[in-house]
C-alpha cells in the first residue's frame, strides 16, 4: 500500500489552524455564561470574526523565538556577574535609578502578565485570545528576567534587599502599585485600552528611552540586555494595542464615547506615572541621553499625535489632559526631584544635589525654568549641606487620592502655587492634585475612595514594626515605619555622599586599577 | 456611574474618622514655600487648639524655614478648603469648624520672595 503522506504545512494554514480553528460556539452552556465579562462595562462587539490578527504567529513559533531570546539574555547576564559589570558603570549614583525600576517594574510586568492572562480567558474571539496568552507570557518573562537581573545588583548594593515586600508597602511604591491594580480591577476592555493601547503604545517609549538607552550611555550592560530582550516583545504588543482599539471602535459607534473616556483617564495615569521617569532621566543618569522634556516632545508632541491624528477618523479626540501636561513638561522632572531630595530619609536609594555642571546642563535644556525656579532651590539646599544640615523633611505628605503622588504639583499657570482640588463625596473630603484625577474620582468614586494610601496607612497605625507598640514612651515613629518597609536607615536611605555604596564601588573600581 | 463593575458593588472608604484612634487627618501646605515639597499630612485631636497647631507639628514642620521665625502671626492669611477663614488660636480644631480631611493654607504676604520660592 502507498504512504500518503501529507505535505508539511504551509503558514497560511498551520496558522489558520493553531489560532483560528480553535475556537467553537459552546452548546452545552450559552456563550454568555461562558464569557461573563463582556457585556457590562458597554462595549459591544457584533463579529469577533472580523478581529484582525496584527501578527502571524502560532505557539510554536513563538517558543522557539522567546527561548532563542532566553539564551542570549542569560549568556549576557553571566557574562556580567563574571566580570563584575555593574563596575563599568559611570558612577554609582546611576544604581539608583536601577534601584527605582527595580523596585517597582517588575510587579507591573507581573500584574501585566495577570491582566492579559484573564483577557486571554474572558475575551470570546480566539485572535485576541491568542495574542493577550502570549503577551501574558511575555510579560512574566519580563517580570522574571528583571528579578534575576537584580540579584546581580543586590549582591553589591543596598535597597535592592526585599523589592517584593517593598513593592507593597513603601509610600512611593504605591504609586505604580495602585496604577495596575487599578487597571486589573477594570473590566476586560478597559484593561486592554488601559494597558495594550494607553500605556504600551502611546507612553512605553517615554519608559524604554530612558532605561534602555540610560543604562547604554552608563555602562550598564546588565539593564540594558534585560530591557533590549523585553523591548523586542514590546513591537508585538503595541501593534495588539493598536489593532484593539480599531477593532472596538469598528464593531460599534456607540463604543465611541465609553473608549474616549478611557484614552483620557488612562493616557492621564500613566503620565502621571511617568514623572518619576521624567526626574530619573533629568537628575538621576550622570551620562544623561535626552531631557525629558525633549523625550516628551519626540515621542508624544510628534509621534502620540501623529497617532492620535489616525485615530481622528473615528472620531476619537487627543485626550483634555495634553494641554495641562504640555506645560507641565518644564516643571515635572525638577519638582520630581525636589520632593525625593527632601524626602531622602523615607526611601531606598539614595539622593544628592545636582553638580553645577549638571546644573548648567539643565538650564540649557529647560531655559525658562530652570533658572528662574529651581536652581535657587537647590543652592538653598546645597548652603544647608554646607553647614552640615542636610536638608530632609520629616512630615508624611499629603496624598492625591487617586495617583497617589504627594501633591506636589503646581498650577498650570502659576509654578510656585500647590494645584489643590478637593470633593466631598458622602461627608468625606477627598483631594486630588489636578483636575483630571479629580475627574476619575467622580465618575468611579465607589473605586477609589478604597485607595490604600500610605500616608492614612500610617496614621491609621497600620504600618508599624511587627509587635511595635506605639504607645511605649520611647516609641519612634518613623523607624518603626522604616522597620516595617524593611530598610535601614543610614544605610539604605539618605544622601549618596557618605553612603555604604558610594565608599565601596570606589574602594572595588580602585582595587581594578591598583595594587 | 458609582463604579463599573460585574454586579453592584458599595465602596468602603478606607479613610473614615473612625479609623484614627480618636484623631483626625489635617492637611497644611505653606503657600509659596515649596522646599516643603507638599502640605503635610498631620494626625491630630480635634480638641487641640489652633495655636498648639502652629507652635506644635507646624514649627516642628516648617521652622528649618529661615523666614518662620519672621512669621507676623497677625498679618498672615489663612484658606479652609481654599475659603478665606480667621482661625482663632485659643479654640480647639474642632470649633474652628476644622473636620477629619479638612486641608488648611498659610499665606504669608510679603514672604513670598525668596527666589525659587524656596
Amino acid at each position: 500500500m502507498d504512504m500518503n503522506v501529507k505535505k508539511k504545512l504551509g503558514l497560511k494554514e498551520k496558522y489558520a489552524l493553531m489560532t483560528r480553528s480553535l475556537g467553537w460556539e459552546t452548546s452545552y452552556e450559552p456563550m454568555d455564561a461562558v464569557f461573563p465579562q463582556t457585556r457590562y462595562e458597554g462595549i459591544r462587539i457584533h463579529d469577533w470574526d472580523k478581529w484582525e490578527d496584527p501578527f502571524r504567529l502560532t505557539m510554536d513559533a513563538y517558543w522557539k523565538y522567546q527561548a532563542e531570546k532566553e539564551r542570549k539574555l542569560y549568556a549576557i547576564v553571566d557574562a556580567y556577574a563574571q566580570n563584575n559589570g555593574h563596575l563599568g558603570v559611570t558612577d554609582a549614583r546611576y544604581i539608583n535609578a536601577l534601584k527605582i525600576f527595580l523596585s517597582a517594574v517588575p510587579s507591573l510586568e507581573y500584574n501585566a502578565h495577570r491582566g492579559f492572562a484573564r483577557l486571554g480567558r474572558e475575551l470570546p474571539g480566539v485572535g485576541p485570545q491568542i495574542a493577550c496568552q502570549m503577551q501574558a507570557i511575555d510579560e512574566i518573562r519580563h517580570a522574571q528576567t528583571q528579578i534575576h537581573s537584580l540579584s546581580n545588583y543586590n549582591r553589591f548594593y543596598n535597597g535592592f534587599h526585599d523589592w517584593k515586600h517593598m513593592n507593597d508597602r513603601l509610600w512611593y511604591l504605591s504609586v505604580p502599585k495602585s496604577f495596575f491594580e487599578d487597571a486589573c480591577t477594570c473590566g476586560p476592555f478597559e484593561f486592554i485600552i488601559a494597558i495594550g493601547f494607553s500605556f504600551e503604545y502611546v507612553l512605553t517609549n517615554l519608559v524604554f528611552v530612558p532605561f534602555i538607552s540610560g543604562a547604554a550611555y552608563n555602562g550598564d550592560m546588565g539593564a540594558m540586555t534585560f530591557g533590549f530582550s523585553a523591548q523586542s516583545d514590546e513591537a508585538r504588543h503595541m501593534t495588539l494595542g493598536l489593532e484593539v482599539i480599531k477593532f472596538m471602535l469598528e464593531q460599534d459607534p456607540a463604543n465611541l464615547p465609553i473608549i474616549q473616556a478611557w484614552i483620557d483617564k488612562w493616557v492621564w495615569r500613566g503620565v502621571r506615572l511617568l514623572s518619576i521617569v521624567a526626574m530619573l532621566m533629568d537628575y538621576m543618569l550622570p551620562k544623561r541621553i535626552m531631557s525629558w522634556k525633549e523625550a516628551w516632545e519626540v515621542y508624544f508632541e510628534e509621534n502620540g499625535m501623529a497617532l492620535f491624528k489616525d485615530l481622528a477618523r473615528y472620531g476619537i479626540k487627543v485626550p483634555d489632559c495634553v494641554e495641562l501636561i504640555k506645560k507641565e513638561k518644564d516643571h515635572l522632572s525638577h519638582q520630581a526631584w525636589n520632593a525625593f531630595y527632601t524626602a531622602g530619609k523615607m526611601t531606598n536609594f539614595h539622593t544628592w544635589l545636582p553638580t553645577e555642571e549638571e546644573m548648567d546642563w539643565l538650564s540649557s535644556k529647560y531655559p525658562d525654568t530652570f533658572d528662574r525656579l529651581y536652581r535657587p532651590r537647590f543652592e538653598h539646599y546645597r548652603e544647608m549641606e554646607k553647614q552640615g544640615k542636610r536638608f530632609y523633611n520629616t512630615t508624611l505628605p499629603m496624598l492625591c487620592q487617586v495617583c497617589q503622588i504627594p501633591m506636589l504639583f503646581t498650577e498650570a499657570d502659576d509654578p510656585t502655587q500647590i494645584s489643590y482640588r478637593q470633593v466631598t463625596h458622602q461627608g468625606d473630603k477627598y483631594h486630588f492634585c489636578s483636575d483630571h484625577c479629580q475627574h476619575i474620582f467622580e465618575r468611579e468614586p465607589d473605586k477609589y475612595v478604597e485607595a490604600w494610601l500610605p500616608a492614612h496607612q500610617i496614621w491609621q497605625g497600620n504600618c508599624f514594626a511587627e509587635g511595635a507598640d506605639p504607645g511605649a514612651p520611647d516609641f519612634d515613629p518613623l523607624k518603626s515605619v522604616l522597620d516595617y518597609w524593611h530598610l535601614v536607615y543610614g544605610r539604605d536611605n539618605l544622601d549618596f555622599e557618605g553612603s555604604e555604596d558610594q565608599k565601596n564601588f570606589a574602594a572595588w573600581r580602585a582595587q581594578a586599577t591598583r595594587n | 456611574m458609582p463604579v463599573v463593575a460585574i454586579a453592584p458593588y458599595v465602596g468602603v472608604p478606607k479613610d473614615t474618622v473612625d479609623r484614627f484612634h480618636g484623631n483626625q487627618l489635617l492637611y497644611v501646605g505653606w503657600d509659596r514655600h515649596l522646599m516643603f515639597y507638599a502640605p503635610v499630612c498631620l494626625c491630630l485631636p480635634p480638641a487641640m487648639t489652633f495655636g498648639e497647631l502652629v507652635r506644635g507639628p507646624l514649627a516642628e514642620a516648617w521652622s528649618v524655614h529661615p523666614q518662620w521665625s519672621s512669621i507676623d502671626w497677625s498679618a498672615v492669611r489663612w484658606l479652609r478648603s481654599g475659603e478665606a477663614f480667621d482661625p482663632d488660636f485659643e479654640r480647639s480644631l474642632a470649633d474652628n469648624g476644622i473636620g477629619h480631611k479638612e486641608v488648611l493654607r498659610l499665606q504669608t504676604p510679603g514672604l513670598e520672595a525668596l527666589p525659587g520660592a524656596v
